[in-house]
C-alpha cells in the first residue's frame, strides 16, 4: 500500500524567521526520494511537516488524494524513523512495535502477525523480549524501522537514520534499506546531508539549499547536469573545480571560453543570448581532468598535495595564475608534491555558471 | 593512563576531609551520643548510671508517646501521598515554558522559602475562629463554623494543609526537572503512534520518572515524620494531644521535663521508624519497577 505525496507551495516560518519558502514537490507512489542538503537547510522541517510534527505556515500537503496537513500526526498514515530512534525505553522490542497498533485497536492476532513479519524481515526475532537499552545501535535502528513497518503506512519518513551508526554498519544498513524498499514497494522519503547515501538510495534526489529546492532529479542527472552552482559544488567528491571566466565569445558551433589558469577552451555550448561572462564561472570535475604522460604538452599544474586512493590518485595543485584545481590520475601515478604536471580537460564535460548561479552544460542545455 | 587514573591514593581523601569533619561532628557523633544517653539515667543534674533498655520500656509504655506516634503516622500517611500527587500534578501542568507557567512555578515554589513562623501565621489567619478566612466564608454561606485548630481531628488536618502548602515547592521542582529529562521525540513518536494523552502519561511519562517519584516519596517521609514547628505554633499539640507529633513529644520530655534519657530513647525510636519507612518504600518501589 503506497501512495503519492503532493507538496504544494509550502512555506514555514518560525515567527519572523523563514525556514522554507514556497516549496512544491510531487512524489510518485512507491518512489524513494531523498532530501539532500547541508545542515540547517530545512530538510527535517519539511519531513516533520509531512509527519505532522510541525505546523504548515502556508500551502498544502496531500498523501494519496487526501489532504493531510490539517490532520493530527497519527491520522496521516505515515510512519517515521527518527535519527535518535526514539524507542520507548520502558517497553520491550515487541511492545515498542505493537504500541501504535494497540492504540488504534488492531486485533491481537493481527498485531502478533505483523510484529512477527517485521521481526523476521529485519532479523530481530530473537530480540523481541529485550528492552532498548540492552540493544546495540544497529539493533535499535532495526527496531525503529520495524516499528514503522508494522503500521503498514502509506509512506515511510526517515530523518538521517544512519547517522548514528559506524561507517561499516552504515554501508550495510544502506544496502538493506534499498532491499527493504524493493520488497515493500512503499513510498519512502529519506533525509540526509550525506551525498553518498543520497546517490545510492534515491530514485530521485531533492537538493535543498537556503529555504528553496535547488534541483529535483535522478542521482545521475544531479551529478552529470547540476542545475545550479550550489548543486555542482555540493554533490560529488572531490568537489567540482570552479575557475573564474574572463571572457566568452560565442560562434557558430559553440563558445570560446577564456580563463586565466586554463587559457582558452572551445566547447560545444549553446548559451542564451543574454548570458554574460561577467561573474561567470567554469566548472569541471576532477575525473574529467587527466594527467598527461611526461613530455606531452598540456596545461601546467604545480602539485601541492597527492591523495592515493588505490584505484585512483587525486592530485591537488595550482594553475599558473594560482587558481586551485584537483585532477584525477590513475592509481599508479608517481606524482608528488611540488612536481610540475601537464593536464588536459575533457571539454565536453565542462559546465558554465552565470553570475546568478544557473548552470549550462557543454553537451547542450 | 587509565590505570593510573583509576588507582586511588589515600591523599585524595584529604579533599573530603572538611566535609567529613563537619559530618562526623554534627551527625555521627550526636547519633552515638544519643544512643549512649538513651541507655542511661540522665537528668538536669548530669549523667547518671547505666539503666539498659529501661528508658525504651518507659517510652513504649507511655500512652502519650503512643498517641503521638499514631498522630505522626496518620499525618505522614495523609501528607506524603498528597504532596507527591499534588507535586506531580503541578509539575505536569506547568511543564511548558510560557510566561504564565514560569510565573506559577515561581509562585508555587515561593512558599518553600518562608520560615515556619510565617507559614503558621498565614494559616492561623485562614483558620482562626471569628475573623479567619474560612470561618468568614462559612459564615457567608450560613454554615455553622468549625473551630479547625481546636477540634480533635480537624486540628491535625489543618496542620497537614499548611504543611502541604509549605512543602509543595520541592517535590514540584524535582518532578519538573525529571520531566524535562524525557526526550521530546518520545512524545513525537507516540503522537505518530496515535497514543492518547492518558497512554502517553502511563506508558512514557510515569515510567520515565519512577525513580524521582521514589526519591521524592522517601525525602517527604523523612521530612514529615519530623513535623514539629507547625504543630507547636498552630495548635500546640492540642486539643488534648490529638495533634501532638513525635518530635514535640521528644521536645517536651527532653527539654521541658528534662528527662533526657527518655527523650533520647524516644528519638532513637523515631530514627528507627523513619529508617524502616524509607527502606520499605525503597524496596517496594524497586520491586515494582523490576516486576
Ligand atoms: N523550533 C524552531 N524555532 C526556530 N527555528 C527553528 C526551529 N526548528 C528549526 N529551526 C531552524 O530551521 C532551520 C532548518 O532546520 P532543520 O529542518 O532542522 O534543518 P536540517 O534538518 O536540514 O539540518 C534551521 O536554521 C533551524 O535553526
Ligand atoms: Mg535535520
Amino acid at each position: 500500500m503506497s501512495a503519492s505525496i503532493e507538496i504544494a507551495n509550502v512555506t514555514k516560518r518560525y515567527g519572523t524567521l523563514s525556514v522554507l519558502d514556497d516549496i512544491s514537490l510531487s512524489i510518485k507512489p512507491g518512489e524513494f526520494v531523498v532530501f539532500l542538503g547541508p545542515s540547517g537547510c530545512g530538510k527535517s522541517t519539511l519531513l516533520r511537516m509531512i509527519a505532522g510534527l510541525e505546523d504548515v505556515t502556508q500551502g498544502t500537503i496531500a498523501v494519496g488524494d487526501q489532504r493531510i496537513d490539517t490532520l493530527p500526526p497519527g491520522k496521516r498514515g505515515v510512519a517515521m524513523v527518527f535519527q535518535s530512534y526514539a524507542l520507548y525505553p520502558h517497553m520491550t522490542v515487541a511492545q515498542n512495535m505493537s504500541f501504535g497498533l494497540e492504540n488504534i485497536k488492531v486485533p491481537k492476532k493481527e498485531i502478533v502477525r505483523r510484529v512477527r513479519f517485521a521481526a523476521e524481515t529485519l532479523e530481530i526475532a530473537h530480540l523481541l523480549d529485550r528492552k532498548p537499552q540492552k540493544l546495540s545501535g544497529g539493533q535499535r535502528q532495526r527496531v525503529a524501522i520495524g516499528r514503522a513497518i508494522v503500521k503498514e503506512p502509506k509512506a515511510f519518513l526517515f530523518d538521517e537514520p544512519l547517522s548514528n551508526l559506524d561507517a561499516a554498519l552504515r554501508g550495510r544498513t544502506r544496502l538493506e534499506l534499498a532491499q527493504l524498499h524493493t520488497r515493500l514497494g512503499s513510498t519512502m522519503i529519506f533525509v540526509t546531508h550525506d551525498q553518498v547515501e543520497a546517490m545510492t538510495l534515491a530514485d530521485r534526489i531533492v537538493v535543498m539549499h537556503n529555504r528553496k529546492i535547488e534541483q529535483i532529479g535522478t542521482p545521475i542527472a544531479i551529478y552529470r547536469r547540476p542545475a545550479t552552482r550550489f548543486v555542482a559544488g555540493f554533490v560529488g567528491s572531490p568537489a567540482m573545480n570552479f575557475i573564474p571566466v574572463r571572457n566568452i565569445s560565442q560562434n557558430g558551433n559553440g563558445a570560446s571560453i577564456d580563463t586565466a589558469g586554463l587559457g582558452t577552451l572551445d566547447a560545444a555550448f549553446r548559451l542564451p543570448a543574454a548570458f554574460s561572462s561577467e561573474g561567470a564561472t567554469l566548472g569541471i570535475r576532477a575525473e574529467d581532468i587527466s594527467v598527461l604522460p611526461a613530455g606531452q604538452p598540456g596545461i601546467p599544474l604545480i602539485v601541492e598535495v597527492v591523495e592515493r586512493l588505490g584505484d585512483r590518485t587525486l592530485v591537488y595543485g595550482r594553475l599558473s595564475d594560482g587558481t586551485r584545481l584537483t585532477a584525477e590520475a590513475d592509481g599508479r601515478s608517481e606524482a608528488s608534491a611540488s612536481d610540475r604536471l601537464e593536464i588536459a580537460l575533457d571539454t565536453s564535460a565542462i559546465h558554465l555558471f552565470g553570475a546568478d548561479g544557473v548552470a549550462h552544460h557543454a553537451d547542450g542545455g | 593512563m587509565a590505570e593510573s587514573y583509576r588507582r586511588s591514593h589515600w591523599g585524595h581523601g584529604l579533599f573530603v576531609l572538611p566535609y567529613l569533619t563537619v559530618f562526623a561532628a554534627l551527625l555521627v557523633f550526636p547519633l552515638f551520643w544519643s544512643v549512649w544517653l538513651s541507655l542511661h539515667k540522665v537528668d538536669l543534674f548530669g549523667s547518671g548510671r547505666f539503666v539498659g533498655l529501661t528508658n525504651y520500656a518507659r517510652v513504649l509504655a507511655d500512652p502519650v508517646f503512643l498517641q503521638a506516634l499514631r498522630n505522626t503516622v496518620v499525618f505522614v500517611a495523609l501528607s506524603v501521598p498528597t504532596l507527591v500527587a499534588l507535586g506531580l500534578f503541578c509539575a505536569l501542568a506547568l511543564n511548558r515554558t510560557t510566561r504564565a507557567t514560569s510565573f506559577l512555578r515561581g509562585l508555587f515554589f515561593s512558599s518553600s522559602v518562608l520560615s515556619v513562623a510565617t507559614v503558621t501565621l498565614i494559616w492561623r489567619f485562614v483558620f482562626i475562629p471569628g475573623d479567619g478566612l474560612i470561618p468568614m466564608i462559612f459564615g457567608q454561606l450560613g454554615l455553622q463554623p468549625i473551630n479547625f485548630l481546636s477540634t480533635a481531628g480537624w486540628s491535625l488536618l489543618s496542620i497537614g494543609v499548611a504543611t502541604v502548602w509549605w512543602c509543595l515547592g520541592l517535590p514540584m521542582m524535582l518532578f519538573l526537572a525529571a520531566l524535562q529529562q524525557i526526550p521530546a521525540d518520545l512524545y513525537e513518536a507516540a503522537a505518530l503512534d496515535n497514543a492518547s494523552r492518558w497512554r502517553m502519561l502511563t506508558r512514557i511519562t510515569l515510567p520515565s520518572i519512577a525513580r524521582t517519584v521514589m526519591l521524592v516519596t522517601i525525602i517527604q517521609i523523612v521530612m514529615q515524620f519530623q513535623l514539629f514547628g507547625q504543630a507547636q505554633l498552630m495548635t500546640n499539640g492540642g486539643p488534648s494531644g490529638t495533634s501532638r507529633p513525635l518530635v514535640m513529644y521528644i521536645y517536651e520530655v527532653g527539654f521541658v521535663r528534662w528527662d533526657v534519657g527518655k527523650g533520647a530513647a524516644a528519638s532513637e525510636l523515631l530514627f528507627l521508624i523513619i529508617l524502616c519507612a524509607a527502606m520499605v518504600q525503597y524496596i517496594v518501589s524497586n520491586r515494582k519497577a523490576e516486576g
